[in-house]
């Protein structure tokens, strides 16, 4: 159960968020829970959310976190959820100088939470709204049984990666634009022209052109959804013959899914940004000097990149101080980057001084996506030693396959467009007007994992009921697959 | 409060028992059980549940990493809990499951698997150890054994035959003489006690393949057979041109490099079973793994004699496995296939892993 915060914390909180505050930063009322450290890998276990509806995957969770826990591999030290108030949970055995540190690092997600614009649309009373979820997944649990709800799940939570990441909130129906209201045209329209100028006025060859993208436009018409619609989930929710407790168990999932989506988009920037804050607040001000070497100890754990591996803390926490420090020294803009001469590059400084708050604007304004696109610079990941790796098959070893700026560049942007997952949409739901389902995958020459796939397509059609088929490539070639119902098809198609 | 984890965790370990049930078959022919042989419990990986979902493969994405090291120097090889850029940090690195179960249920699982009969001990009157049985009723005894109904059984005759029961309001007071107690006698229960005697040929034609097999092989028939006897010895024979007993780790260990008499095995093993286990009070298995590649000059009849005067009788099954090995297949299978039958004699041909299943199968399939 938890525990009243004890005035030992209670003072410490009113202390590190006064420091915070006096540092601009701003956040929800906070409010603590202290837990020991079974209790605290059970809400770790849900996300940090104190009521999930019931689903194995928490029990997984948890027995990994458990188990890692006793065996001294890992524990939590904090864990802090997007909502207003914001919660916060502490584990009880760790020492003062911990909690603090924490409490300085969930002011900085607090902060993050409340002020960066892609959490702006998140739900801010989500705790209750995952109880309602709850409540209401128990009740067809008890209405149509736990085998049942929870197989369902497990399909709808296989999908919860079909939706649109870039929305910048979740859409609550699909928009169809309208249709035109008179039949088109099927002829293009000639222009008047006496008789002997008219293969010179109307030519033959572009009156086919014209024909053909009348047809296309026209076939387009005929087809549903007119446009691809990335958010498959939302088609299947509107489309599918689901019965009623199955459509709301669906909606269940992506309202989830896109309350997580904006976490997942930023991970990098608000770890760095809560770091960078515990960081200042811990060093500059609330910090007791005999506390200093465990502070340091600790706060080198976070940090630790572990061996080839990017850790988003570090990262996260590196780039900011890089912008602090271009900004307040005028190290950006055209002259800047014309000048190539390493003693002038060195020495760079315009005592501009608007490092934090070029800092706090970019806070409010990027995602991992846009935030790397924009400040990863070739000097940066120079001197923090970033590479690209790649598998090698004949070795069966990851080995370092490049340094160079453009390429780590790329694939990190690679890494975090549409969250790392691959863009898949739905572009017809009447396929050979038989109501099979056709999804496509924009390959961007990385194959997807095509066992998963296919006990993917098995879920889709689960839910749509009809034949689903999935156009991407396997092997560099373009093929479909398919599932019928009883059995799986890979075929070759034309670009 | 009941923790809600509870119930998650409770699902999560049904899933993963019913997932073992259908590696099942996996786990078997592989060694990996062996190593992680506890006490009382067996760990068993399980592979990951992950929910299917459309996405990449790690070794096709590569990604991004920090740290020293020139183009070309290898980070981690398949396998290693590398997490992407996307999603390290925090969260744990994902190892392989592992669930633990106890011996028996092990043995339950794969009995199921294969259909195999429970083993139906014989000599179970032979071999006794006292035991506490509940026998009869005594006017004392503590409180914790009264009998209540005994009880309230003879308070009812009391009160009819004194003529203070009334049917009307029928409230029966037991008094100190009314009250009965069970009691309890101690008498021999029978046990059935078993040995499993393996004897296998290490001569230079059997390679770490084949011993790799003959390994994974008597685990599981070890394991099965423990889990039908109370108390289970094993003993271990090996044998080239002479045989002597020796502990497991040996057993398994040794090469050596003469010939093969395999009679030798046979008289050490009928020698041990006619001292040390009384086939009245024990039931007795001999299990024979050899590549079949028995020295001329008379030995195989020399087994056969062995085999039929003195170990067949006593046993309640003989298995013999012939390994393949390298050098093909010998000839002693064939030969006790011609000379020799008998209710409890098994031969079976383990041509490679896969074959495992099917040559446990066949060792005990029958029940014995």
């Amino acid at each position: 159960m938890p525990h009243e915060l004890t005035i030992d914390l209670r003072t410490l909180q009113e202390q590190i968020e006064q420091h915070a505050c006096a540092y601009g930063l701003d956040f929800f009322e906070i409010i603590y829970e202290v837990l020991d450290w079974e209790e605290i890998n059970e809400v770790a276990a849900y996300g940090g959310y104190p009521a999930r509806y019931p689903h194995w995957r928490f029990g997984m969770e948890y027995i990994e976190l458990s188990r890692s826990y006793a065996y001294g591999l890992s524990r939590i030290y904090e864990m802090v959820i997007n909502n207003d108030p914001t919660y916060a949970y502490l584990l009880a055995a760790n020492h003062l100088v911990d909690q603090k540190l924490v409490m300085a690092h969930v002011c900085g997600h607090g902060d993050f939470f409340k002020n960066n614009f892609s959490f702006a649309h998140t739900n801010r009373k989500m705790v209750d709204e995952m109880a309602n979820h709850a409540a209401r997944i128990r009740r067809y649990m008890e209405a149509f049984g736990e085998e049942e709800v929870e197989k369902f799940l497990d399909r709808c939570l296989s999908l919860d990666n079909l939706i649109d990441y870039n929305a910048p909130h979740i859409r609550r129906s699909h928009y169809e634009p309208p249709r035109d209201e008179q039949e088109p045209p099927v002829e293009p329209r000639r222009l008047r022209a006496k008789e002997y100028m008219e293969e010179y006025i109307n030519p033959e060859d572009v009156l086919a052109a014209e024909r053909q993208k009348l047809q296309e436009k026209q076939r387009r018409e005929e087809r549903f959804p007119s446009h691809p619609q990335k958010d498959s989930v939302l088609f299947l929710l509107e489309n599918a013959p689901l019965k009623n407790w199955e459509r709301d168990v669906l909606g269940v999932v992506r309202e989830e899914a896109y309350y997580f989506a904006p976490q997942g988009r930023s991970k990098i920037m608000n770890e760095g940004w809560a770091s960078y804050w515990h960081s200042k607040i811990m060093t500059e001000r609330a910090l007791d000097p005999s506390e200093l070497v465990d502070y340091a100890d600790h706060h080198a754990g976070t940090m630790a990149p572990y061996p080839g591996r990017l850790n988003p803390y570090k990262l996260g926490l590196e780039l900011w101080r890089d912008i602090e420090e271009r900004w307040n020294k005028g190290r950006h803009g055209s002259d800047w980057e014309a000048c190539d001469d390493f003693e002038a590059r060195k020495n760079w400084d315009t005592r501009e001084g608007r490092g934090r708050e070029r800092m706090f604007e970019v806070r409010r304004h990027y995602n991992d996506v846009t935030f790397i696109d924009e400040f990863l610079t070739p000097d940066f990941v120079r001197k923090h030693g970033l590479f690209v790796y790649e598998y090698h098959p004949s070795t069966g070893q990851y080995v370092i396959s490049d340094r160079d700026f453009a390429a780590v560049k790329e694939k990190l942007l690679f890494g975090l467009t549409n969250f790392g997952q691959p863009w898949i949409e739905v572009v017809e739901a009447n396929h050979l007007n038989r109501g099979e389902l056709v999804l496509s995958h924009r390959y961007e020459g990385v194959p997807l994992k095509l066992d998963l796939a296919r006990e993917t397509l098995e879920n889709i059609h689960y839910v749509w009921k009809r034949p689903v088929h999935l156009e991407t490539h396997v092997d560099e070639e373009p093929v479909v697959l398919g599932f019928d119902g009883s059995s799986h098809t890979t075929e070759p198609r034309k670009e | 409060m009941i923790k809600r984890i509870e119930r998650d965790r409770r699902r999560f370990e049904d899933i993963v028992r019913g997932k073992i049930k259908q590696d099942l078959k996996r786990h078997l022919t592989r060694g990996e059980l062996i190593g992680r042989r506890g006490e009382e419990l067996v760990s068993i990986p399980v592979p990951q549940i992950e929910l299917p979902r459309f996405r990449y493969g790690r070794r096709d994405t590569g990604g991004v990493g920090q740290g020293p090291g020139d183009v070309g120097t290898p980070i981690g090889s398949d396998g290693d809990p590398v997490d992407g850029s996307g999603a390290a940090g925090d969260a744990p690195g994902h190892h392989i499951r592992e669930v633990e179960l106890t011996i028996q249920e092990l043995a339950e699982l794969m009995g199921e698997e294969l259909e195999l009969p429970r083993i139906q001990p014989k000599g179970a009157e032979s071999l006794t150890v006292p035991k506490n049985r509940f026998t009869g009723i005594k006017r004392a005894g503590p409180e914790s054994l009264r009998s209540f109904k005994r009880t309230y059984k003879e308070a009812l005759k009391r009160q009819l035959a004194s003529g203070s029961y009334n049917p009307r309001r029928p409230v029966i007071v037991p008094v100190r003489e009314d009250m009965r107690y069970r009691s309890f006698r101690e008498e021999p229960e029978a046990i059935a006690n078993a040995v499993i005697l393996y004897m296998m040929d290490v001569s230079g034609s059997m390679g770490n393949e084949q011993k790799e097999i003959v390994r994974i092989e008597s685990f599981w028939i070890d394991t099965w057979i423990r889990a039908h006897y109370d108390g289970l010895e094993t003993r271990y024979l090996i044998h080239d041109a002479a045989a002597r007993e020796v502990d497991r780790e040996t057993f398994y260990t040794t090469r050596e490099s003469g010939g093969t008499r395999i009679s030798s095995a046979y008289q050490l093993a009928a020698d041990i079973v006619q001292r040390e286990y009384p086939p009245q009070a024990w039931n007795v298995y001999f299990f024979h793994f050899s590549d079949g590649d028995n020295w001329g000059g008379g030995d195989d009849e020399k087994c056969f004699t062995l085999l039929h005067e003195r170990l067949l009788p006593d046993a309640n099954l003989f298995g013999y496995g012939q390994v393949e090995s390298r050098y093909g297949s010998g000839q002693f299978l064939h030969a006790l296939e011609s000379h020799l039958q008998a209710e409890n004699l098994v031969l079976s041909r383990i041509e490679e892993r896969d074959a495992i299943l099917r040559s446990i199968k066949d060792f005990l399939g029958k029940g014995k």
